[in-house]
């Protein structure tokens, strides 16, 4: 296992398939009534989140728990911290604690990546999002629940996700979840269609390892997932499409366009969603809307991570598998 | 006796010859000169060229003087070979007056280890909305024939337009730093492959290629001379030789790293790659190569941007850009141009001395290697190999991309109207 975890893309497919069997082992502690592994006793994570993500940072919070792991929520917004020193200065104090991982949040693309490679701290760093460049656990969560949903909970351990369509649909520029879903579901073998206007597809992203489409209806009866991204309401301000409606009537998700999906096709969406423009009421309500799973799978995608991560040690950490019996 | 007789070095790169230094002139150059009470430097196998000129130079000084100063500067500039550099504009105070100008000017002539001549603002405080007193600037001490918003773009064309006219009353030369604002905001690197994977805000080719078409198209309607500063572009290229070939009065420059640096090294999100313009694609490394050789781009200027470790020991996007380059930009030249058999030593020469110097009108500078010049006079090892090692930097900032990389030639003496600034690799 490697020992950080900032981009999907580094993730070998073996590697991927672990985590998220492993995820599924940690799956089965949120079903106890004592939902704790004692995997990370002794061992301090800090969440260092430069970002507000209450959603990503109570996450990884639960998983940390879970795993009877100490806990520090470090929230640098709004402390003292000033330009680039910030980083550095933060690091070394981290690691003048003592700290056994770092959870980090950053709004700048590379900043995990500078943490890791840099010296500063010698303590895996786990990539909690980094302005627009990856989200490595949420794109394992995805991977995890279509899994489940498309390949099957026990049917699906050891399996990747080989010859599945998947198509992703919305601000794919600015998005760090496009990104690590591109990478990960390529990894796994799923074949992945972006949809998007022009404006917000990257130069150069005709390199990754994926179609391109700027036409949603074209996509829908081929896809066995689609992931709805969040497009932020700024964007609009910026020219990168004319109006709400535009852009709802062109790539928004309705009960039309999901009834031209395949039967057993699923509707994803990394939450919070903005309902009514990118997807409606009724889509998000359906059965087929997988968002509150994505939610649940969150936690186990990131207790495997962190035990992968930090536990490795099979003797001090038991084997949830064996554990369960 | 202040006699300094340079034997047996190959001048311009051609035959070996003895060059004979009386004061601040050379006397002599020819075979078998005599010695008598001359210092002698054996310089077989060296290379002699006219002391190297920057046209583009950040001194720091006034206001960051804990970047760089006008002293530690130019110490770093001798060491690099080069006998005059023009100092950019971007100070606090900006250079935006007779004043700053001058004061410049003054401490370059304190130093003593190269002449500085200072670059005026286009306008007032770089902000692009009201011309700085070129005139005056000219008219003082400092001589100013260069003007420069560097750092930003004069993008308001009527701005542009009005300082092209200005200038031409006193043969002045406007350099501008091509980039489109609004096409730039939030640019961090190029815009391509790498920074759709890294996800990084792009800088786009053609926020630099637009702006100098604009430009060059300004400078023939107006009939005055333009400049265009660090050209980073395959399709700047293309309109500055389309430019040229039209007959419009143009010059450009190319900095040393976009020689050889691409955006791949930004996969490793160090911010000593950080620079404006951003290092581009093999492609255009490629384009510009062959622009420099063929002299649709006129020179090598360093773009020489100096700045404290804390300014680039952070995150890619809080990290200030530029790099330093005055002891780097030989042998990158050497690598680039001299080794891939793009260049012989006498079309160094001129791009690296006689046509900056024509450029920015240095006086004195960048004149042939002959008897009644001044001896303003650089002596290259170009056999040399060896590892850069910032630690041993004149300049007071260290932040150079090409740390732990093997570089080609050295700088072994540097002359300064007939004084020695560098002996043996070593600051005199
Ligand atoms: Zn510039």
């Amino acid at each position: 296992m490697m020992r950080h975890l900032i981009s999907a893309a580094d993730l070998t497919r073996d590697e991927a398939v672990r985590i998220l069997d492993t995820a599924e082992e940690m799956a089965r502690v949120a079903d106890r009534p004592i939902k704790k592994l004692p995997a990370l006793r002794g061992r301090t994570v800090c969440n260092l989140f430069f970002e507000d993500s209450t959603r990503t940072r109570i996450s990884f919070e639960a998983a940390e728990k879970r795993l009877s792991a100490d806990v520090i929520n470090f929230a640098a917004k709004g402390s003292s911290v000033s330009k680039g020193e910030s980083l550095k200065d933060t690091a070394q104090t981290l690691e003048a604690m003592g700290v056994d991982a770092v959870v980090i949040r950053h709004g700048a693309s590379g900043a995990p990546y500078r943490l890791a490679t840099s010296g500063w701290i010698d303590a895996p760093v786990i990539n909690a999002g980094d302005g627009t460049h990856q989200h490595p656990t949420q794109a394992l969560l995805d991977a995890f629940t279509m899994r489940r949903r498309l390949v099957g909970r026990d049917a699906g351990i050891g399996q990747d996700l080989a010859g599945r369509r998947i198509t992703i649909v919305g601000d794919v520029l600015h998005s760090r979840v496009a990104r690590s879903n591109v990478d990960l579901l390529h990894t796994l073998g799923a074949e992945v269609t972006l949809v998007a206007p022009p404006t917000l597809v990257p130069v150069g992203v005709e390199t990754w390892p994926c179609e391109v489409s700027y036409d949603l209806d074209s996509t829908l009866a081929k896809s066995d997932a689609i992931m709805m991204l969040r497009v932020q309401r700024e964007r609009m301000n910026a020219a990168f499409f004319p109006t709400e409606r535009e852009y709802s009537r062109r790539y928004g998700l309705d009960g039309d366009r999901m009834a031209k999906m395949p039967g057993h096709a699923i509707v994803m969406h990394p939450g919070p969603m903005v309902r009514g423009m990118e997807i409606t009421a009724e889509v998000a309500d359906s059965d087929r809307c997988t968002v509150i799973e994505q939610v649940a799978n969150g936690v186990s995608i990131r207790m495997a991570v962190l035990y992968l991560l930090l536990g490795g040690n099979e003797s001090d950490a038991p084997n949830p598998r064996t554990e369960e019996k | 006796m202040s006699k300094i007789l340079i034997r047996g070095a190959k001048v311009l790169g051609g035959e070996a010859q003895d060059v004979l230094i009386d004061g601040a002139t050379v006397a002599a150059v020819g075979t078998g000169l005599s010695d008598e009470g001359a210092r002698v430097i054996e310089a077989q196998g060296q290379i002699l060229l006219p002391g190297l000129v920057d046209l583009h130079t950040h001194l720091r000084e006034p206001g960051r003087e804990d970047s760089e100063t006008v002293l530690t500067g130019t110490r770093a500039a001798a060491s690099g070979g080069y006998t005059a550099v023009f100092a950019m504009a971007n100070t606090f105070p900006v250079a935006d007056t007779a004043g700053v100008v001058e004061q410049v000017y003054r401490l370059g002539k304190e130093s003593g280890y190269c002449d500085v001549q200072p670059i005026g603002a286009v306008t007032v405080g770089l902000e692009g909305k009201k011309l700085a007193e070129l005139g005056a600037m000219h008219d003082s001490a400092a001589g100013v024939t260069v003007f420069s918003d560097d750092g930003k773009c004069v993008d308001d064309a009527v701005i542009m337009r009005r300082a092209l006219e200005y200038v031409k009353a006193f043969g002045g030369v406007v350099a501008q730093h091509a980039q489109e604002p609004r096409l730039t905001e939030g640019a961090q690197m190029n815009e391509g492959v790498v920074s759709a994977e890294l996800g990084l805000g792009g800088w786009p080719a053609v926020a630099e290629e637009s702006v100098i078409a604009r430009d060059v198209l300004l400078a023939e309607h107006v009939g005055s001379r333009v400049h265009i500063c660090h050209l980073s572009t395959a399709g700047s290229v293309e309109i500055v030789r389309w430019a040229k070939s039209r007959g419009i009065d143009v010059t450009a420059e190319v900095t040393p790293h976009h020689l050889l640096l691409t955006d791949e090294m930004v996969r490793s999100y160090n911010p000593v790659y950080k620079v404006n313009p951003p290092l581009r694609t093999e492609r255009d490394v490629l384009a510009l190569r062959e622009a420099l050789a063929d002299g649709t781009i006129d020179i090598v200027a360093t773009d020489h941007a100096p700045h404290p470790h804390e300014d680039k020991d952070c995150e890619w996007a809080a990290a200030a850009m530029g790099m330093v380059g005055l002891e780097t930009a030989l042998s990158v030249v050497q690598q680039t141009m001299v080794e891939t058999g793009l260049l012989d030593w006498a079309q160094v020469a001129d791009r690296m001395s006689f046509a900056p110097a024509r450029i920015g009108r240095a006086q004195g500078h960048g004149r042939p290697v002959s008897a009644g010049e001044p001896a303003n006079l650089t002596l290259v090892d170009p056999a040399y190999r060896g590892v850069v090692d910032p630690a041993g930097f004149a300049s007071r900032s260290r932040n150079t991309p090409y740390e732990g990389r093997e570089l080609p030639g050295r700088v072994t003496h540097t002359f300064l109207r007939g004084r020695a600034t560098v002996v043996d690799g070593k600051l005199a």
